[in-house]
């Protein structure tokens, strides 16, 4: 089975929070990949990336350090669209 | 087993399974089911997560529109977590390893997370708290909803289990199978215990924890004489009480021998005994308990059922079922009567400081012309079809009833012009349960047709007196002289204008205020009908002769102790087993 992973940290202000996490979920769902956020720093955690509610009780502020890893025939690209949510701040702008 | 003391509002013993009915603003008690109820709360679960997500779709269109997309974007995240597919496995698991409720379990796993949003330290997300209590509170309401659906069509017999019952849920009841009520708060003037009285079935209430203490399924007997309430009784419990229930059947069916029998003392005065309904559906229930006509047609529940205002049509309906049940008997409809209740009282943009004293009842239909206008088209269109009256509640000054008449003469011109046939001498009257039209009844008579004294009213306006606030209700006494007075002063005031009076309070349906009442020459009983058999039996068993002496004695006393102790002993000499 094809992995993905890749490591981003969260940059934009209010970290994800409702609406990011809802945008992040509905990305992950389009794929078949099962996707899993891993948090780094003082608390670590981890989270199912098609879950909203596991997403947001991660708790990942700004400048958290997240790993971003998927696992199946379209990893590859699962995690590329991921990416660029954070990379995108989510559309926050700021 | 468990014995629960509570205040008993509703006489009679029912031994019957519960229903619970959660509320979705307390915390939910955990609750098992029987292993083959599993599937249907997993069932329920299913159904509560298509309906919610349902309804938060459209909340979120309505709210873009308004508001703009951002703040619609909010309830994307409740659609989110309700597609959620980690959650609701977590919840179904729930429902099938601790054969819980699926309310439980819905609670439980929503609480969970709650609390993981409550321990964050970033107080942006942690806020975010109240989205999860507002999810969990909307998928519980329509868990608690559906069962409310499911206690209109009943299968079987059932006693229902709530922490308190709102006119909405007890309007919408399954009169034939729901046998009692238990509830954890409530007195004896509460809703359930005025709605128990009205199905006659027996009632419990103030009963504190019992929700918690009760599963859906359980045996539990409900003893409302005794204000007692046992969840899972012993064999010889079971035994005991099965006693009680054949012998209150065998005492009912004396009573009901009663039913075809007038209304009249043994010196030959008739009086009439009447029953207040709530709508058509308690017509029949009253005519086998002997009542001669309705005294009082109370017309909020049609509000209430469907929390909004009823139609002209849906009015009239009612009113027509209602006549065509009667068959040629007397119909009273009272007009609205909403407003200080805590329906209105939620409804309103700031609730009033002081509703009972504030816009309620003809106040409330005065200041809304087009709505009184609705339902006094359908009385009137329904009075073609019967013999149908019409009473205004809450009438405090001659202006105020001159002005309700006002309205039912443009309404009756209306009519006149649109070729729609109507009774032009139709009977009008009035309640007198305000103290100021009590102590001017002399004058209101001279403009209507009837008096009808509400007791429950005038008694809480003339002894300041709020009686579903615990803390007073003690205060709230019928027997108080100075109400006395004003109940004797409004019948010799109807008598002398030879108009009819009648008391659709409470108090008409306490035997122990009968031969007072008559006494006083009250001319019409109007009570709930499961009431009637008892104080006809009191007005058939005395002479008129002897009322008169009994009510000149009451009206000597002083005191409302010396009045009851008077009366029960008085009550007692004629049927002992009244009290």
């Amino acid at each position: 089975m094809p992995k993905a992973s890749r490591d981003i940290v969260v940059s934009n202000k209010l970290g994800l929070h409702a609406r990011p996490a809802m945008q992040f979920v509905d990305v992950a769902n389009q794929f078949k990949s099962q996707v899993m956020v891993h948090k780094g720093g003082e608390e670590p955690a981890e989270a199912d990336g098609k879950s909203v509610m596991q997403m947001i009780i991660l708790a990942a502020t700004e400048g958290t350090p997240l790993k971003i890893d998927a696992q199946g025939d379209d990893a590859e690209t699962a995690v590329n669209a991921l990416a660029q949510l954070f990379e995108d701040k989510f559309g926050e702008g700021e | 087993m468990e014995i629960k003391k509570g205040i008993g509002v509703s006489p009679g013993v029912v031994i019957s399974t519960a229903v619970v009915l959660d509320a979705e603003d307390l915390v939910i008690p955990k609750r098992i089911v029987p292993a083959d109820q599993t599937q249907v709360e997993l069932a329920r679960f299913e159904q509560a997560i298509t309906d919610s997500t349902a309804q938060l779709t459209v909340l979120r269109d309505q709210i873009s529109v308004k508001y703009g997309k951002e703040i619609g974007g909010i309830f994307d995240f409740h659609i989110g977590v309700l597609r959620d597919k980690a959650i609701l496995k977590q919840i179904a698991a729930e429902i099938n390893t601790q054969k819980t409720t699926a309310e439980y379990a819905v609670s439980t796993v929503m609480r969970r997370y709650a609390n993981m949003f409550l321990a964050m330290s970033d107080r942006y997300l942690s806020e975010r708290v109240k989205d999860i209590y507002d999810i969990e509170k909307r998928v519980l309401k329509v868990l608690i909803g559906q069962k409310q659906e499911d206690l209109a069509h009943l299968t079987r017999d059932v006693v229902v289990i709530a922490h308190d019952l709102l006119p909405s849920q007890t309007a919408a009841l399954d009169r034939l199978h729901v046998r009692g009520f238990a509830t954890d708060v409530g007195g004896r003037t509460s809703h359930t215990a005025i709605v128990a009285r009205a199905m006659g079935i027996p009632a419990v209430v103030g009963l504190g924890n019992l929700m918690s203490e009760v599963n859906g399924g359980d045996v539990v007997i409900i003893d409302g004489t005794r204000g007692v309430v046992i969840v899972n009784p012993d064999p010889d419990q079971l035994v005991e009480y099965r006693e009680d229930e054949k012998k209150q059947i065998r005492m009912e069916t004396e009573l009901a021998t009663l039913a075809t029998l007038p209304a009249q003392t043994l010196d030959g005065h008739i009086v009439s005994v009447q029953a207040n309904i709530e709508g058509p559906i308690d017509v029949d229930e009253s005519l086998i308990r002997g009542a001669e006509g309705i005294g009082l047609y109370r017309t909020e529940f049609l509000y209430l059922t469907k929390q909004a205002e009823p139609t002209e049509e849906e009015h009239f309906q009612s009113y027509a079922d209602t006549l065509r049940r009667l068959g040629g008997r007397p119909l009273v409809i009272r007009t609205l009567d909403l407003g200080a209740d805590k329906y209105t009282q939620a409804q309103l943009v700031s609730p009033e400081r002081n509703p009972f004293l504030g816009d309620r009842s003809i106040r409330m239909c005065l200041h809304d012309i087009p709505m009184f206008k609705r339902q006094l088209r359908a009385i009137m269109r329904a009075s073609v079809l019967g013999d149908v009256r019409i009473m205004f509640p809450m009438i405090s000054t001659l202006m105020e009833l001159r002005q309700a008449r006002m309205v039912l003469n443009d309404v009756m011109e209306e009519l006149e012009d649109e070729g729609i046939p109507y009774r032009r001498e139709i009977p009008i009257g009035m309640m007198i349960e305000v103290p100021s039209a009590a102590l001017m009844a002399t004058d209101f008579a001279k403009e209507v047709n009837f008096f009808s004294i509400g007791t429950n009213d005038l008694i809480q306006y003339t002894l300041a007196v709020d009686r579903t606030n615990e803390k007073v209700a003690g205060l709230f006494c019928p027997a108080h002289p100075s109400v006395l007075r004003l109940i004797r002063d409004v019948i010799r005031a109807g008598v002398r204008s030879g108009i009819s009076v009648s008391v659709c309070g409470e108090m008409a349906g306490e035997p122990l205020y009968t031969l007072l009442l008559l006494g006083l020459g009250l001319n019409i009983f109007s009570m709930n009908g499961p009431d009637i058999p008892e104080v006809k039996k009191v007005i058939r068993s005395t002479s008129m002769e002897h009322a008169k002496l009994v009510a000149r004695r009451v009206m000597s006393f002083d005191s409302e102790r010396q009045v009851m102790h008077f009366l029960r002993e008085e009550t007692r000499k004629i049927i002992p087993e009244a009290f």
